[in-house]
């Protein structure tokens, strides 16, 4: 492939990354009203469109229109970077995520992913790591007690559970012996015992850790049952209390990319990424991949709006706790089994 | 040609950030013109090949440490600091010395260093590699830093804890 | 290509920035940042000295760098933090009493 063809299969990939991304950022939101609604007896949406689903385009053209409000008294360099902060670096994680096998389009053959690294993994932890500095940076600059507080809570608790998320992946690492993502994927293929599929949450028994990274998923993205950064009933909107239209709508839009992210890397990391049941004509084969790991990250999705459904929030003190005294040994346990199995076995 | 691009226009925004770090009289501005420091440096790790390298200098400097750093500030509300009045000395004496100081340092480590050209991405460090001679050859110093790391946080719980905080309770609920 | 020369300038400026700000600084919080600023520096020339002499070694020695600059940033953190509860300042020059 030359530099040129190079560039522009790239192109073609982040821009189609990225609006599959915002499209499904979009309906994320619409899904989580709709189910959310169901659980509490409600409709949810209906108004705009059948089932309500034009409802996301109402919200952005809202967004776009409202009055963008600067209170007075904030500092505003920061106050105006950190939501760009939060989406940048939220969006910018879904670079190194494989969405499916290599195909061929004419004579050109690439991986579904923008880049392919070896340190892919390494990648998306120090990514979202640096998220933090949105949610810290807004509730700083806004310069009002109840956005430092809940930025305050959300450096710690982000800081906190980035701990046992990491350890919980690092099993996953020594079992396929690699950092990038693609060649996770590839050591959980085939079946054992004739049926059960080579995930790493059956066969590597990754049990705990998978449940260990998607409490950690939940606290890394500030979602209940660990939204303490933005408690409604006591910080009015935590870290997000001073911003309005399209300030808020990036806070909102980096929230649910990076919940997406982190549904994409649970299915990498332990339910075999887009591993599935292949079958048919060529170009079903091409998609079905695609499918499947698009099911998996709809599952995750799902589980998470339902979790908000239906558990009520943790008190800060609990939270921390929960972090590092139950959690964090809990993934070193896993850790030291998971080393002392491939060590036994080799 | 694409390498010297790139290492000019990481390197510059390096130089200026840190530049940024010294003039901004405001902490929180000091913290976020390193953390950009930082994170050029990455690129210049990842130009130079050192790929585990720059992955774990944004996860554990840009993602861990400034964090705490930003954390701290927001949390004492550290406020502008106080200039105090530079000396004269300083002024005529000091300023031009670092100027002279630094570009004779530089002249000497262009001219006169003995240093090859590399050529981007000249030496793979491999996570692989890199985990061979860590725990191999390495393993010692390795264990050894995980102990200090230890301390280091008993330490820190034990300084920044308040005092009444440690004492035994006698009720526990 | 570009001369390993040009990374050990850029690693010894920011060295030099992180020196003159240890110096000029009276924030103490900003006094330690200009000593991660140092190592930072350090660490450049160290993967590109690694690079020169096709040893790995520079890249492990990088990474037990960040691993004491973490504690050192820890530790020292609490020291601020438990300086600025007794003397309710950062500003170095006020710190200047051994007891209170």
């Amino acid at each position: 492939m030359t530099l040129g063809t190079f560039i522009l299969v790239s192109l073609v990939k982040i821009l189609l990354a990225l609006f599959v991304l915002l499209t499904a950022v979009a309906y994320t939101v619409w899904l989580e009203r709709k189910v959310v609604g169901h659980i509490q007896n409600r409709w949810g949406p209906t108004r705009v469109g059948p089932f309500g689903l034009l409802q996301p385009m109402a919200d952005g053209v809202k967004f776009l229109f409202k009055e963008d409000l600067t209170p007075p008294h904030v500092y505003r360099p920061l106050y105006i970077a950190a939501p760009m902060i939060a989406v940048v670096f939220a969006l910018t994680s879904i670079a190194v995520i494989p969405f499916g096998n290599w195909i061929a389009i004419g004579s050109i053959y690439t991986p579904l992913q923008i880049a392919d690294v070896n340190i892919g993994l390494l990648i998306i932890l120090g990514i979202t790591s640096l998220g933090v500095y949105g949610v810290a940076l807004s509730g700083w600059s806004s310069n009002s007690k109840y956005s430092l507080l809940g930025g305050l809570r959300a450096s710690a608790q982000m800081v906190s559970y980035e701990i046992a998320l990491g350890l919980s992946l690092v099993g996953v690492v020594i079992l396929s012996g690699s950092l990038s993502l693609r060649e996770i994927v590839d050591a959980q293929a085939g079946h054992f015992w004739g049926f059960i599929p080579n995930w790493n949450i059956f066969r590597g028994g990754q049990f705990v850790a998978f449940f260990i990274y998607l409490m950690a998923a939940y606290a890394e993205t500030n979602r209940i049952p660990f939204d303490l950064p933005e408690a409604e009933t006591e910080l009015v909107a935590g870290y997000h209390t001073e911003y309005s239209a399209m300030k808020f709508a990036m806070f909102f839009m980096a929230e649910y990319a990076n919940m997406i992210t982190v549904a994409c890397l649970a299915s990498i990391m332990f339910l075999g990424g887009w591993r599935g049941p292949v079958f048919g004509p060529e170009i079903l084969q091409d998609v079905l991949p695609i499918f499947w790991f698009l099911l998996r990250v709809f599952v995750f999705l799902f589980v998470y709006i339902w979790v908000r459904g239906t558990l009520p929030r943790f008190r800060y003190d609990q939270l921390m706790a929960f972090g590092w005294k139950c959690l964090l040994p809990l993934a070193i346990a896993n850790l030291v089994i998971t080393a002392l199995v491939v060590a036994l076995r080799a | 040609m694409l390498h010297l691009i790139l290492f000019s226009v990481f390197g510059l925004i390096c130089a200026a950030a840190a530049v940024n770090l010294l003039v901004q009289s405001h902490p929180i501005n000091s913290a976020l013109s390193l953390v950009v420091v930082m994170g050029s440096l990455a690129v210049e790790y990842l130009l130079l090949g050192a790929e585990f390298v720059a992955a774990v200098q944004v996860i554990v400097y840009a993602g861990a440490i400034m964090v705490l750093f930003v954390f701290v500030i927001m949390l004492l509300n550290a406020g502008k600091d106080e200039r105090t009045k530079g000396s004269r000395v300083s002024l005529f004496i000091g300023i031009p010395g670092v100027t002279i100081g630094s570009v004779l340092m530089a002249w000497v480590l262009i001219t006169h260093s003995g240093t090859r050209s590399v050529e981007a991405g000249a030496l793979p460090g491999d996570p692989r590699q890199i985990a061979q001679l860590l725990f191999h050859q390495f393993l010692l110093p390795f264990e050894v830093t995980s102990i200090l790391v230890l301390i280091a946080i008993m330490g820190a719980v034990v300084l920044a804890a308040r005092p009444e905080a440690l004492q035994p309770t006698e009720e526990k609920n | 290509m570009v001369p390993l020369s040009y990374y050990l300038v850029l690693s010894g400026f920011l060295f030099a920035c992180g020196v003159t700000g240890f110096l000029i600084k009276r924030n103490i919080i900003t006094i330690f940042m200009s000593i991660e600023l140092m190592l930072n520096g350090v660490n450049l020339s160290f993967v590109a000295f690694a690079a020169q002499w096709h040893a790995l070694s520079g890249q492990v020695f990088v990474f037990f760098v960040m691993v004491v600059a973490a504690a050192e940033a820890a530790v020292g953190l609490a020291i601020i933090i438990a300086v600025y509860r007794t003397r309710e300042t950062l500003n170095v020059d006020q710190v200047n009493l051994l007891k209170l």
